[in-house]
């Protein structure tokens, strides 16, 4: 039986320069790179695949076989491209992963790199974080200086170049394939699968897309083997992983344990809802996994207990929210969020987000009529599963498990405005003496 | 002529998969999308954003599909855009007909892409016309529950002087930047901002200055662009379409011509897939109202007492008659690039049989002395499916395409397109043997060999060709000297194709309709007695003149001299001729002028007798394009105000001549030009020799500067009279420039967006400069015929020795 | 109220400010722009660093800066304009010497986020979007930061400014207004907007070693599991 905590990625958060090459190497770093170079790629892709290593950004791939899509024979150049661009609202875990530890994600991109015959690799990271990116440009410039990147890395023959690219801002690009667009200098819209990025991906070459998450879990594993990994974690949902907690809870953080921990252990972990106030809603993995209540407070934090709950693991945010609440509200700043990240590149979620937020506005402001929450739903519906990429689900699936869980919250739009049902000063974190100022 | 054909080849066979949509089973080749397949079996499937030259997109989601069976036994479980959705053996498609999935999703997403669209349709040019309008009605749900804000932009904005854009009606289905991008290759337009506030756009200081821009207001699925031609000029169910081949250039395409109350209000492209596909260039689409001027000729015309008088039909062909029967054989029958095949062979045989005379060539341009003799014995006869004959779809397939003397985006907008088709789709390689790589070249990514004008012929012969490679002559090449002997030479040692495109789009019509001094019709050479005695015969007339006549050049200077008494000049502009001077001086000089003209011109101001010919859009006939296809003129427009076409004035001319022509109408002519066929004698090319030399004047002193080869050609979009009336489309022509390689710039002295003087020795003109790397050395390019460049006023062609000079601040 | 406010009529949008054509490129920046270019395997890919080296030098995507892209890169300057509008970090007016956001997606707003960008827009007297007549401050709502365990967030020229409270914002602004030293709460001493703009672009200013390792909240899993001794079972290297 694993320890309920299990920090492995968060192990040197925190001690002295933990971004520092040298600290990084007092922990322990970059002896599995060294393991890893002595081992054939094929080698290292089987150690991760073994491992049940699965995507860390949100779907749940699993890792060690998008790698062994890369052909062998295509001629073209192979593309490791880490996905940094962290926008999923709730999502906070790699944002201080590459903060305290950035050497952990260029260990493990090395060795990503190598297993799948990869000489340049790029880390694209979303722009709105100043410090990540002179962290990681720092611990690269480091590397290179070490001798861990550029020809013949410690002396195996093998070369490697890591871009470091900053983002934008456009939460699109989080989205492998807009990432990839972005990446060569284009708008951040989703391309077409097929061809899949496996086979065509930037430049049109094979490209394997991961998750920081997942790329820094590499190291862990190749150093401690697939036996190791696989030991923690549940039949299906191996390993461990960070669970980012925030909202209404008494300390919010970072929790880094086995898969299959549940809201429930985790809550206690950080000293239960805030005082006085008990859960009403959460989400087990960014905005775009349906939102769960307190009956699922022990359902396993893993991709099947959460797909038996209708929902999905996602990243592993979980943002908490108590009862002075509004879910209206709530919903309805997602949508705004989904309307304004919304690429616009089809009809479903240009047009779509667009038009469920005024309908969200009306239910808000207690204006809205009769029907309106049924109109609601079946727009949702002409837009969920129908969009170019899964943006438009996302935001749809905040709707229907919002009107699931809490109809008559919404149907309480045709009279009352939502701020009269939960006066949002309560649910903010300070005392405001002025709220109704905040509403106007 | 050649008689081979091409040898029946058994088609390579096609891997098929077999389906089902809606039940009904479909085989198709694999790698066909959904929609396409649906169209098979005549199931339509609305879209927006797919069309079947475009990359697909996948962006409107209105062609949503159910997919219960993928082929593999498992259905998808979110509805399917059928336009990006590739069909699998086995797989079942509901589409809205069987599925109440598919039609909810499209319902819902018509409803979604029409609640921030103004539904204007009533002042909407695409009203009547509309995928949108037409789509609602039959796939959407009827009635909008939206009850929200529309979003709305300032209206309309000018991407450029001839689009417009109405962001409020775009569906944002991005044809129109997919378009700009993947077929014309001018990304001046594309998609900015993002999210509900996407929309196309350009850089304010970078106007949609393509020559295909027209193309995006005919794909685009709603009213969002409009031409500034066009707008607010009709709807679309008050016109009457005719189909008609362009008479822009030799590229052929076929259009629609759409007409109210016999004025033409717009031309579109037809769908022609062996042609010019669904596309056509903007000279073809807007450059159609040249003839609506007040210098419309609508009256015969004769010179009394030095002034042309309006004259009775009577009157004019008594003084023509009385003028041709003065010059007895003396007589020069000229005609211009856009006369319709039958006009041609009217023009040809009105020469040989009525007047008696070979002195008849259609080549109203400059032209070098090897120019006729590859006509007559590389051109003329050669047929469609002949093997050696290439084809748009031969570009496609080839491995390799050579340009000599042969801009395509220029000179033949179509085999651009059909080049970066090929560049795109198939990696074709062009190299372009030219003074520099120009704008167009560069988008086929093409080689550049430098070459300066008159290095030609060595360039070709460097060549190392194979069989697969295809070589594209334009006629720029003729005035290089050897230059059309070393590309037969080169390509029949290498088992290589050829093909010669001409500019103009008569030109290849006229060469078959024997419009050369040399040629008679049906490619039968002058100098050949069985093939006189053939067509005397088919004529009925007792002999044919034996020697080659003059040709056009040479016709000018011996009516200048008194040589010819009378000329005969239909469809031609002075200005044209290499030297418009020496040109005017020739027609002021002749004895003797009859016109046939449209509008009034430099030649109908020195005629003796001007007759008024009906315009293109006014005629049917026949043009062959540089393939050797042919193409119907059909009539438009039937009110003309000048109901004679060039051969009915001929007809009426040889009737009152009493040396009757034979025909009257176009189909008379067209019915004994086919039944004349093709003359089987094939001449070779060593076998003729020219006789002439271009008129010229000579030139005065070089004056100060630095001596350069004149590089020029056409630009698609210039100073040519055809494109009269239409000053948006002007406003889209490329800018005037001179353009040197940076070792002559330095030579005279300037930089980039200074003033070159370029001077024949007695005149000059001044142009800004841009310098071009990898330009041959020695060598300034400036446009033949755009505004501020009169090239044939200085009387130089291209590979003449120029002068440049710093022209100082401009 | 509901946060954003419902906009549908838009009169400027579809392309950077082209009523200034002010620019301070200069060869120094064309030569970092070719530079930025040269690190890619195809040049194109760094339109999205070259843009932010534009805002570092020209404080915002200036026509200049467009062109400057396109000819450089070989493509239109259509296609430049088309990046620099999708992305939100590429700013069409100058912004100030600071940039400050304000996250009011929905954790955010829910715990304060709204109030906060209600305080700090009346205290710099602009609304989001706007930037202030001395050119000191720029405001912006902003989406998601990827820092919910230290909500509410605000951020300054894209630093963390964690756990943030109207009172803490107060003396923010006004040590920042009076040009005291500020620090990020998890990163550096805080510099300007243009700046930072000039590290996003790929220019490290050497700050990396500045700020801690990592914030409480990040900090707390781990300390809970040093606390009660649980770890990871031990592996090859353990």
């Amino acid at each position: 039986m694993t320890d309920t905590l299990t920090p492995v990625l968060s192990a040197n958060w925190g001690t002295e320069s933990s971004w520092k090459l040298e600290s990084y190497r007092a922990s322990g770093g970059y002896q599995a790179l060294a393991k890893a170079l002595k081992m054939t790629p094929d080698e290292v892709t089987g150690v991760v695949k073994d491992s049940g290593l699965r995507g860390r950004g949100g779907a749940g791939f699993p890792t060690g076989m998008k790698w062994s899509f890369v052909p062998k024979d295509n001629p073209n150049p192979k593309y490791l491209v880490v996905n940094g661009d962290e926008s999923e609202p709730g999502t906070c875990k790699d944002m201080p992963l590459l903060l305290a530890s950035p050497h952990t994600l260029v260990e493990g991109m090395i060795i990503s790199s190598y297993a799948i015959g990869c000489h340049t690799a790029f880390v694209y990271i979303r722009g709105e974080v100043l410090h990540i990116h002179r962290r990681v440009q720092a611990a690269v410039a480091e590397a290179y200086e070490a001798g861990l990147l550029g020809k013949d890395i410690l002396g195996s023959g093998y070369d490697l170049d890591i871009i470091v690219h900053a983002g934008a801002g456009a939460y699109i690009c989080g989205e492998e394939t807009a990432l990839l667009d972005s990446l060569e200098g284009r708008r951040g819209q989703p391309r077409l699968r097929p061809p899949f990025p496996a086979v065509a991906g930037l430049y049109a070459s094979p490209t394997v897309i991961n998750n920081v998450e997942s790329i820094s879990s590499v190291p862990s594993i190749i150093a401690n083997g697939a036996e190791w990994f696989s030991s923690m974690g549940t039949e299906k949902s191996k390993g461990f992983t960070i669970y980012s907690l925030s909202g209404h809870v008494a300390n919010p953080g970072q929790f880094e344990a086995p898969l299959g921990i549940t809201l429930r252990e985790l809550l206690d972990l950080a000293g239960g809802i805030r005082a006085g106030h008990e859960l009403k809603f959460w989400t087990p993995g960014g905005s775009s996994t349906p939102i769960l209540t307190a009956e699922h407070l022990d359902v396993p934090l893993d991709y099947e207990g959460m797909a038996g709950a209708g929902t999905m693991l996602g990243t592993k945010a979980l943002q908490i929210f108590d009862e002075t609440t509004s879910v209206v509200r709530t919903t309805l700043r997602w949508l705004e969020f989904y309307k304004h990240e919304s690429c616009g590149k089809c009809t479903p979620c240009r047009e779509g987000n667009w038009w469920l937020v005024q309908i969200l506005r009306k239910i808000e402001a207690g204006t809205a009529e009769a029907g309106d929450v049924d109109k609601l739903l079946d727009v949702a519906d002409n837009v969920g599963g129908k969009s170019f990429c899964a943006l438009a689900d996302g935001a749809v699936a905040c709707v229907t498990s919002a009107v699931r869980h809490f109809r008559a919250e919404f149907e309480a739009g045709t009279t009352t405005p939502a701020w009269e049902a939960f006066p949002y000063e309560r649910s903010a974190l300070f005392a405001t003496s002025e709220s109704k100022e905040v509403r106007a | 002529m050649s008689v081979e054909t091409k040898t029946e080849q058994a088609p390579a066979p096609v891997e098929t998969v077999t389906l089902s949509i809606d039940g009904i089973e479909v085989t198709v080749p694999k790698g066909t999308l959904a929609i396409r397949a649906a169209e098979q079996i005549g199931i339509a499937i609305p879209r927006f954003c797919d069309h079947p030259l475009l990359d697909p997109a996948g962006a409107c989601r209105q062609c949503l599909v159910e997919v219960p069976d993928a082929g593999n036994g498992r259905g998808f479980p979110k509805p399917q855009a059928s336009c990006t959705l590739e069909v699998a053996a086995g797989m079942q498609i509901n589409t809205q007909r069987t599925s109440e999935v598919a039609a909810k999703s499209q319902r819902g997403m018509l409803e979604l892409l029409l609640i921030n669209h103004p539904l204007d349709c009533p002042i909407c040019d695409k009203g009547g016309e509309c995928p949108l309008q037409n789509q609602a009605l039959s796939s959407g749900g009827g009635e909008s529950r939206y009850e929200g804000v529309k979003r709305t932009f300032p209206k309309p904005v000018p991407i450029s002087a001839q689009i417009l854009l109405d962001r409020e009606r775009c569906v944002l289905c991005a044809r129109c930047t997919r378009f700009s991008e993947q077929i014309a290759g001018d990304p001046f337009i594309s998609l900015v901002e993002r999210g509900a506030l996407q929309q196309v756009g350009r850089y304010a200081e970078e106007p949609y200055d393509s020559y295909f821009s027209g193309n995006v207001v005919q794909i685009c699925p709603v009213g969002a662009l409009t031409s500034a031609a066009y707008r607010f000029q009709s709807r679309p169910f008050d016109l009457v379409s005719t189909d008609v081949t362009c008479e822009g250039c030799a590229s052929g395409c076929q259009l629609r011509t759409d007409h109210r109350h016999g004025v033409i209000r717009r031309r579109l492209a037809a769908n022609a897939p062996q042609i010019n596909e669904e596309w056509n260039c903007d000279k073809g689409r807007f450059a159609f109202v040249s003839g609506r001027g007040d210098d419309r000729i609508t009256t015969p015309m004769v010179r009394v007492d030095g002034e042309l008088q309006p004259a009775s039909w009577p009157e004019a062909i008594d003084a023509a008659v009385a003028g041709l029967s003065a010059a007895g054989r003396n007589v020069g029958v000229i005609t211009g690039g856009r006369v319709t095949m039958e006009d041609g062979y009217a023009y040809a045989k009105f020469a040989r049989a009525v007047l008696g005379t070979n002195n008849v060539d259609y080549r109203s341009r400059p032209y070098g002395a090897d120019e006729s003799a590859f006509l007559i014995t590389e051109v003329a006869g050669r047929t469609l499916d002949a093997a050696s004959t290439v084809t748009y779809s031969a570009l496609e397939a080839a491995e390799r395409v050579i340009l000599v003397g042969f801009e395509p985006e220029e000179e033949s907008p179509m085999v651009f397109l059909r080049l970066r088709k090929a560049v795109r789709k198939r990696g074709l390689t062009v190299v372009a043997i030219a003074p520099l790589l120009s704008n167009g070249n560069r988008k086929l990514n093409a080689t550049v060999v430098a070459t300066a004008p008159g290095g030609e012929t060595a360039a070709i012969t460097e060549l190392e060709l194979t069989s697969s490679d295809v070589i594209l002559v334009g006629e720029r090449a003729g005035l290089v000297s050897g230059a059309l002997e070393a590309v037969v030479t080169k390509a029949t040692a290498a088992g290589a194709r050829f093909a010669w495109i001409p500019r103009r789009a008569a030109e290849r019509g006229a060469i078959e309709a024997g419009c050369l001094p040399g040629l008679l019709p049906g490619a039968r050479a002058v100098s050949n007695v069985a093939a006189r005695v053939d067509v005397a015969t088919h004529w009925g007339v007792d002999s044919l003149p034996p020697l080659e006549g003059l040709d056009a050049a040479s016709m000018l200077a011996a009516a200048a001299t008194g040589e010819i008494e009378a000329l005969l000049i239909g469809g031609v502009e002075l200005s044209d001729f290499a030297d418009a001077e020496a040109a005017r001086a020739s027609v002021d000089a002749a004895r003797f002028v009859i016109s046939l003209e449209t509008r009034h011109s430099e030649v109908t101001e020195r005629a003796d007798v001007v007759f008024p010919v009906s315009l293109l859009e006014e005629h049917s006939g026949t043009f062959m394009n540089w393939e050797h296809r042919t193409g119907r003129v059909n009539k438009v427009v039937r009110q003309t105000r000048a109901p004679m076409t060039d051969l009915r004035v001929l007809a009426a001319l040889a009737d009152a001549m009493e040396k009757p022509l034979g025909f009257r109408s176009e189909a008379q002519a067209r019915a004994e030009f086919i039944e004349l066929g093709t003359g089987e004698q094939r001449v070779e090319l060593k076998a003729l020799r020219p006789r002439s030399q271009p008129l010229r004047s000579s030139h005065g002193e070089q004056h100060e500067g630095v001596s350069a080869k004149l590089a020029t050609w056409r630009m698609l979009l210039d100073g040519g009279r055809s494109q009269d009336g239409e000053p948006a489309l002007a406003a889209t022509a490329k800018p005037s420039v001179a353009k040197v390689n940076p070792a002559m710039a330095q030579q005279v002295g300037v930089s980039d967006g200074d003033v070159l003087e370029i001077s024949n020795g007695d005149s000059w003109f001044r142009l800004p400069v841009q310098i071009c790397k990898d330009m041959a050395d020695a060598t300034v390019w400036v446009p033949m015929n755009s505004p501020g460049t009169p090239l044939s006023e200085l009387g130089v062609v291209y590979g003449d020795a120029v002068t440049v000079d710093h022209g100082g601040e401009e | 109220m509901s946060g954003h406010e419902f906009t549908s009529y838009f009169p400027e949008s579809g392309s950077v400010d082209m009523t200034d054509t002010s620019t301070n490129i200069d060869e120094t920046t064309l030569t970092e722009l070719r530079e930025l270019a040269s690190r890619y395997p195809q040049a194109r890919s760094a339109l999205m660093p070259m843009l932010h080296l534009v805002q570092s030098v020209d404080g915002r995507i200036s026509p200049a800066g467009i062109k400057a892209c396109a000819e450089i890169l070989g493509i239109t300057a259509a296609q430049v304009s088309g990046v620099a509008t999708f992305y939100t970090m590429y700013r069409r007016t100058p912004a100030g010497q600071h940039h400050i956001g304000v996250c009011t997606t929905a954790l955010c707003a829910v715990m304060g986020g709204d109030i906060l960008l209600e305080k700090v827009s009346e205290k710099l007297g602009i609304e989001p979007d706007q930037t202030t007549p001395d050119g000191k401050f720029s405001l912006e709502r902003i989406e998601c930061n990827a820092a919910c365990d230290f909500a509410p967030v605000l951020m300054v020229n894209w630093e963390f400014m964690d756990n943030m409270t109207p009172e803490k914002a107060e003396q923010l602004l006004d040590d920042l207004a009076a040009d005291r030293e500020v620090s990020s709460t998890r990163g550096a001493t805080i510099t300007s907007w243009r700046e930072a703009e000039r590290v996003l672009a790929g220019f490290p200013d050497g700050r990396a070693d500045e700020g801690p390792s990592a914030g409480g909240a990040s900090l707390l899993g781990k300390k809970i599991a040093d606390d009660k001794g649980w770890a990871a079972p031990k592996g090859g290297l353990n």
